[in-house]
């Protein structure tokens, strides 16, 4: 049956923005970590979504196009560089390394993310009533 | 004798069929509102009824399976590779904005196209459990 499929791919949609809510939040508490060293300094990180089609579930018909994520990448971005001789995490010459994380953005992300979350779960519980409503077919 | 139950369900047992189709396609939409290069689709539903329906098509099998081309396992939806592009009725959605990314999903598109075949789709169930009940009483006699 392949309405049951609905919600495999509401539920890798939520899956998927559940990952991106959990990078917002590490790249948000980790916005003030300075570092001493620009190489080990924490890098803001972004999930990358795929659609990918599932013919394990045993559906042949294309309509479907779950999503998955592919992988989280570091962002690339310098480190900002900060003269703060009284951290004691300043190098040599006073200098600390924040984080690339632009927290404007970040706080964009999570909104954007959870908005695409709550459209999944609402795809969720319309496919859930139709179903059920399916279900009793003929019933009454 | 199976033949003239269908004729007596008419269409409606097919616009289910296809009803139910578009949800998991437009559930497809919405699950991809965020991935780069993904392309909304949806079905042309006068076509795809008329398609199920015509003699001699799938109309013979009510609810049985739609022409749907198949794509090698876990596909990139990216671009132009698309699996079921061989289906007429299975449409790319023209984008009202262009995205940076590539991606043409407008949640709020999908969602208004969603609540409206969820409607359609209980309408149907509610004709068919209409048919139902006429059946009910020309067997029953009561």
């Amino acid at each position: 049956m392949s309405s049951f499929r609905i919600f495999d791919i509401a539920g890798a949609g939520m899956s998927a923005q559940s990952v991106r809510l959990n990078t917002v939040a590490s790249n948000l508490a980790n916005a003030e970590s300075v570092s001493s060293d620009p190489t080990t300094a924490y890098k803001a990180r972004h999930p990358v979504f795929q659609a990918t089609l599932d013919q394990a579930a045993g559906s042949n018909d294309g309509t479907g196009a779950s999503v998955a994520v592919r992988g989280i990448v570091e962002s690339q971005a310098a480190p900002e560089k900060r003269y703060d001789p009284a951290s004691p995490m300043a190098d040599a010459n006073g200098y600390v390394y924040a984080p690339n994380v632009n927290t404007v953005e970040e706080m964009v992300d999570m909104i954007s993310a959870s908005r695409s979350y709550q459209n999944n779960v609402e795809v969720m519980n319309t496919a859930r009533n139709l179903l059920l409503a399916t279900l009793k077919l003929g019933q009454g | 004798m199976g033949n003239s139950i269908d004729n007596f369900l008419g269409v409606h047992a097919q616009a289910l069929a296809i009803e139910s189709r578009r949800t998991q396609l437009l559930a497809s939409n919405l699950a991809n509102a965020d991935t780069p290069n993904f392309k909304a689709r949806d079905i042309d539903f006068r076509a795809a009824l008329a398609a199920a329906s015509a003699p001699g098509g799938n109309g013979s099998a009510p609810g049985g399976a739609l022409p749907m081309a198949s794509t090698s396992s876990g596909a990139s939806l990216g671009g132009t590779a698309a699996g079921g592009a061989q289906d007429p009725t299975l449409l790319y959605r023209t984008p009202l904005a262009p995205a940076l990314d590539g991606n043409t999903v407008d949640p709020q598109l999908e969602q208004a196209a969603f609540a409206e075949n969820a409607v359609r789709y209980q309408a149907t169930l509610t004709l068919l459990n209409g048919k139902f009940r006429a059946l009910m009483t020309a067997i029953t006699g009561q």
